[in-house]
Formats: C-alpha cells, structure tokens, sequence
C-alpha cells in the first residue's frame, strides 16, 4: 500500500488541530481523522467560516449534537475494582466528538500554569498515596509557546491583572471583553476581602481577530458551538493547516487501531460512516483523543506499557452558590468573565489545614465567577404542579443564583485508571473506556478548606441562602457541609493517561510527547500531564502540542 | 393531526400536563405546547429529515435568515440511536448491544393507558393523586413538559414563544446578542 501522508492525526481538537498547523508548516502533508461531525469549517474552502451552530438548549445540552451519543458509544465508570466492573454506563466525562473537539464547546477560559505547576514534586513535595512527578519541561521553556499559544487561539486578557500569574513575556493579544453583572458583584465582595478576582483569560474574541468578529454577548457559550465565530475555537489552526494545501480533514471516520510492528507505527485501521474498515499509512502518527480516548487507542492497539491509563486526573470542583436579593442575568455574556487564583497558593492557612489531616500540603484550583443561565436545565430542578411557574418566575436557581466553581487541584494516583470495559462495546463493537477512580484525602481536605472561604465571599455579596456542593460527590465525616451531585466527576479537565517522563519505566512518553514504545507516535493532549494544577488542561496542552510537534516534524 | 399519539393519549397527555403545569395567568403546560412536543419527539422519525436536531444558525426572531426549521441529517449510527431511544429496541439484534431498550413510544403508550381515559373525569386533586401513584412516568414527563415548555419552539412546543414570554425570556438572540451595558448593567 502507498503512503499518501507524511503524517496522519488522529483528532480535531485543540491538540490535534494544533499539531495540524505546525506539521503542515513544516512541509509535511497531514491526514486528520476525526470520529464526530464537521460543523465548523468548509472543507472545499476553508476561507470561508461557515455558519452552523445555534442558540438552541434541547440540541446541545439535551440531544447531544455535538457527540458522542452516550447510547452508540459509551463509557464506563466504576469508583474501584471492589465495585465489580462497572458501576455506571453511558455519558461519564464526555468531550465533544465533533471537528474542533473539546473546543467548540469550551466557553474558552484559557489560564497558564504556573511555574511550580511543572515542579510540584520537587517544590512542595510527595504525598503518600499520590504519584506525583516533575514535569519534563519547566515554565521558562514553556513561556514561548504559551506566547505563541495565546497569539494563534486569540486570547483576551489583561498582563498584571493577576498577581499570582507566572511571568509572561508580552501581554494578551486582546483586551478582555465587557465584565458580567454578577462577575462585578462577587469580584467587589472577594476583593473586598482581600482576595484578587481579575478578568478571566479567555479565547473569545474582544475585538475582530484573525478575520473573525467580536464576541456579541448571546450568553449560549459553555456547552455550545458558537454560531459567529467569535470563540478561539480550533477553527483557527485548522483553516491554517487547509490553506496550505498539505492537510485533509475526514471527519466521521473513526479509528480503531494504530497499527504497530516492531517497535513503529505504520499506519492506522479507521472505520466509515457506513461502518466498513479501512487501512490508512503513514510514517508518523500523532494521537489526539483526550485523557480518556487516547489510552483507550492505545490499549486497542496493542501496545502493553503498565502506565498506559494510569494516574487519570479530573477537577474536584467545589461549588458555593449563593441565592441572591436581586436579578443576576447570568445568561447574558461569555458565561465566565472573572476568575481568582488565591485558592492555588499554599499558604500558611492551607498548610494548618493540611496538618489537621496528616497531609504536608493541599492546593485548590482556579475559582471561577459563574451563574447558570439555561432555562430547561432550570426548570427539571423544581417540582411539577402549581410551584412550578412560581419557581420559574423568582428563579432562585437561575436568574438570582451567583456561584463560584472551584477547579480544585486532583493528586494523580496509580490506581486511578482508563482501562478497556472487559464487556461493554460501542456501536464498531470496540471495547470502550472504563473508568476507576477515587479521590485522593488531599482533594477533601483541600475542598472543605478552600470551601469555606468561599462562602464566607458569598456571605459578603448579601446573598440570602448559600450552599455548597462538589463534583465527584464526597462522602464521609470530612464532609458534613457537602450535598451530593454524583460519583462521577463533572469536569471536563482530564489529564495524565499517557504521562511524559525521563524515565520509561515510569511514563508512557518521552519528553517530547513520543510514545517510548513506537517513538513514531507523538501524543499531542492532555494525557501527557504529570500533575494537574488548578488551571484548566487547554491553554497549557496546546503550548505543549506547539513544542513538540515542532520537534516531531523534524 | 398528531405524529404518534392517538386522538385519546394525545387528550390524557393534555389533562396531565395541565397538572404538571397549571395555568396560574399564564396559561397551563398543554397550552403552552408540552403535548405536541412530546408528540413531535415520539413521531421524530415520520419527519424526513427527523425531528431531532434543529437546523442553526438563526431563528430568524432577533434577525438573519431563519435555519432552525430545516432539520439536520443523521448518520446510520446517529439513527440507530435515536430510533432505539424512541422505538426502543424490539428485539432486533444490532438495537440491543447494550441489552433491550424500552422506548419512549412504548413507554408512553403503557403508561398512558394505565393512567385511562378515567383520568379526565377526576377533579383536579384526584389528577394529582394518580400522577404520584406513576411518579416514574410522571417524573419523565415532566422533564419532557420542561423541554416542551423552555426550548426552541421548532421542536413542536413553546406555542407563540408563551414559555419564554411570560418570564420575559429573550431566547436564542443571535445574530443581535447583547450589547456591552446589557452584560454589565443591573
């Protein structure tokens, strides 16, 4: 069989989309494959922005249009291998399977580590339980690819802004976009206090950039496509790789395995529309999956590495939403527009808090300034009969609900997992991913420490009622504050299924992002992270996609 | 003429969703279009292409040309999905991969006939008391009563934009959006 690319990417998302752009550059031709829909670019003249996705709640959040339907390809979780193999089948965790991936849907928070983020093992040390490693890259490498990084995607923001922010050598391509009401009312209560709410980094556009308008306010963001393109979704490096006339994009098409013999890849088996089974060569292949389908890909294939799905990593988000005296309107603007990053320092408090439960350290995560703003996802949570439209109206749930969401900092561990569902396949009969996971004593102590603190800002906006919750739900007496939502977590930050390394025996891949079994395969996501952090996977796995790629194209 | 239901459920459906959602002012869930909703997604699949997926970007209502009435198109496997979910799965082999699936049509004509034409001769209280005897079906069709009630009225309900208007809900806003004192004012 005849090699027609140089290079074949296994999907569209931030990650492969970027390493799409920097191959292309290079001169190689390229070959993505993507398993969702194309709704996001013109594939016959990718000069064009076509215009497809909508303001329209029952598609994006209740049908699932942007994939993958939980029926036709699910997944599994189960919370240990005591629970038997799987507790829950279905939607667990589910990015968008679409062209753009994960991107398109992101309301595009797009923070930077920073630089202890890459140093967590060496700066504050082990925890017994945890499998923490230093990053095989540090800050000050990164620095110019986040630059980079920021300037392709498009990022607003404000340098100083934030005073715990790495150092960066330039500032934001974009001012930030127009402050949300509600962001200004918990803001003034958190600075009040002392903390530092500052405009959230965020790839929607302030101004027109890159050919492309400014974001108009509709408030359909998070969870949704946006319709002008005004989100510095994947769209960007995607026409970029196009418009060289070195790359193809195939989306609905589907691969099942990387083919790999003797230490190499040689290509990939990818699967129809129809259904029927292709075989696709090429010299250098590029996975691109995310946290959960990529260790899945690669235990399809064969390869046998004992870290390959090992030390999975989601948010433990905390939430504190208060119930406020007076109309927020969080439906109105680009979902998020502040954020603080006090909870991420370990200081003094966190320590004690640490000490009280035996732990050296906890460390909290980004807090995000947010407020609900879907009407049906409103409405399912009061009761039927004649409170129902009394609910509607006051709208304690919506309209008067001010939040902050916590992306809470979660410890790698070696026994949480993705591994392949011995029994459950998706709609190709391919086994589909199973997750088990637990969290680490850190997470909960961290969550109720940091909680807290939370509450008392929510206190300090005039909130009438304050509640707490978490995302994986928490039981035990560390937790008498808590209400449940559900054991499987909600965050959509997944990292650490593939992590790179200096040391084979302890990594997947090297620290270029290659696969230390078939040094052919290049990994260009979030499962590469050794650690977490607080801050949200995409900013950070797109500057490390830029790295190497750049390296891999070579 | 209704999608799939019959001239009856489509009349017990009725009486239910007036319970579910009762006319305070604003008029009660049927009323508003929760049954032809719900009658929409049971019949997605007599629509070509089915009922499933609006078409984007624009409604039309805040400007730009209207799209949301043509319907997009499925893959094999989408339909496979959604035909499962609302046929069920009706012992056919490639329907039951993850074991049989009792579909939405199924569900309501089982649980609508249990609830009886009875049920439109009960007083209001009595209604109630019925609905909580099948509080499994009824708890499904609320969620469909919200969908029917909040969502984008091309999906059969929301009549004349009631749901949205009497909360003074603007609804999908593009291309206008908002502008800047919008997002930021009280």
């Amino acid at each position: 069989m005849s090699r027609d690319f140089d290079a074949i990417i296994i999907g569209s998302g931030p990650g492969g989309s970027t390493a799409a752009e920097i191959l292309t550059e290079a001169g190689l031709s390229v070959l993505i494959f993507e398993r969702g829909r194309n709704h996001l670019i013109d594939l016959d003249n990718p000069a064009i922005l076509p215009q497809r996705f909508s303001n329209d709640e029952l598609k994006y959040m209740t049908r699932h249009f942007l994939g993958p339907d939980p029926w036709a390809e699910p997944r599994t979780f189960r919370t240990s291998i005591a629970d038997g193999d799987r507790q829950v089948i279905g939607e667990v965790n589910n990015l968008p399977a679409t062209v753009g991936g994960g991107g398109v849907h992101a309301d595009g928070k797009l923070p930077r580590f920073r630089e202890d983020d890459f140093l967590v093992k060496s700066e504050l040390g082990a925890i017994e339980g945890a499998n923490i490693a230093d990053w095989p890259v540090t800050y000050d490498e990164m620095e110019p690819y986040y630059a980079r990084a920021e300037r392709l995607i498009g990022v607003a923001g404000r340098a100083g802004a934030n005073p715990f922010a790495a150092w960066r050598s330039g500032d934001y391509p974009m001012p930030p976009g127009p402050p949300m009401y509600g962001a200004l009312v918990t803001s003034a209560a958190a600075q009040k206090l002392g903390y530092h709410p500052y405009p959230a980094p965020t790839g929607v556009n302030s101004i027109e950039y890159d050919g492309r308008p400014p974001c108009n306010n509709c408030g359909f963001c998070a969870y949704f496509g946006c319709p002008i393109h005004a989100k510095g979704d994947p769209v960007a490096p995607l026409r970029r790789a196009l418009l060289t006339g070195r790359a193809q994009l195939r989306p609905q098409s589907h691969v099942s395995r990387i083919l790999v013999e003797n230490g190499q890849a040689t290509g990939v088996e990818w699967i129809d529309v129809r259904g029927e089974r292709h075989i696709e060569l090429a010299e250098r292949i590029v996975v691109a999956c995310g946290a959960m389908e990529t260790p899945r890909l690669l235990l399809l294939s064969g390869l046998t590495s004992e870290q390959i799905g090992r030390n999975v990593m989601f948010h433990m988000q905390t939430f504190v939403f208060g119930i406020m005296p007076f109309r927020v309107h969080g439906h109105i603007g680009r979902s998020v527009t502040h954020v603080h990053d006090d909870h991420i320092l370990v200081d003094e408090a966190a320590r004690a808090a640490a000490a009280a439960a035996g732990l050296p350290w906890i460390k909290g995560g980004l807090v995000e300034h947010c407020s609900p703003s879907h009407l049906i996802a409103e409405a399912k949570q009061y009761p039927w009969g004649p409170q129902h439209k009394i609910m509607m109206r006051e709208s304690p749930m919506r309209d008067r609900l001010l939040g902050f969401c916590m992306q809470g900092d979660d410890l790698p561990q070696f026994t949480n997992t993705v591994d392949l569902d011995p029994a459950v396949t998706d709609i190709w009969g391919l086994p589909v991913a199973r997750t088990t996971y637990q969290l680490h004593t850190h997470e909960l102590v961290a969550s109720r420490h940091h909680a807290a603190k939370l509450a008392q800002i929510m206190k300090e906006t005039g909130a009438e009622r304050i509640m707490t919750a978490t995302s994986p739900k928490t039981t035990g007496d560390l937790t008498t504050s808590h209400s449940e939502i559900s054991q499987v977590p909600i965050s959509r930050h997944v990292a650490g299924t593939a992590r790179f390394g200096t040391d084979p025996s302890s990594s997947v891949c090297d620290p270029w992002g290659r696969l230390w079994e078939a040094p052919n395969v290049m990994i260009a996501d979030s499962s590469l992270f050794p650690t977490g952090s607080g801050y949200g996977p995409t900013l950070t796995l797109v500057a490390l996609a830029l790295r190497n790629s750049r390296a891999f194209a070579a | 003429m209704p999608a799939f239901l019959t001239a009856l459920q489509y009349s017990i459906l009725e009486a239910v969703c007036a319970r579910l959602v009762p006319a305070d002012g604003a008029p009660d869930g049927a009323e508003i279009g929760a049954v032809d909703y719900i009658d929409t997604l049971l019949g997605a699949f007599t629509f070509t292409p089915p009922r499933i997926w609006a078409g984007g970007p624009f409604s039309g209502r805040f400007g730009g040309a209207a799209s949301f009435s043509d319907f997009e198109e499925l893959s094999p496997a989408e339909e496979l999905a959604w035909r499962t979910r609302i046929e069920g799965s009706l012992g056919i082999p490639e329907r039951e991969r993850l074991g049989p699936v009792a579909g939405l049509q199924e569900t309501y004509t089982r649980s609508l006939a249990k609830l009886g034409e009875e049920i439109l001769s009960l007083d209001p209280a009595a209604q109630d008391d019925r609905l909580r005897e099948v509080s499994d079906f009824t708890y499904l069709v609320y969620g469909h009563v919200c969908e029917g009630l909040y969502g984008a009225p091309e999906y059969g309900g929301n009549r004349g934009l009631a749901g949205w208007n009497y909360l003074n809900y603007e609804g999908d806003v593009q291309p206008r959006g908002f502008t800047d004192a919008e997002v930021s004012g009280a």
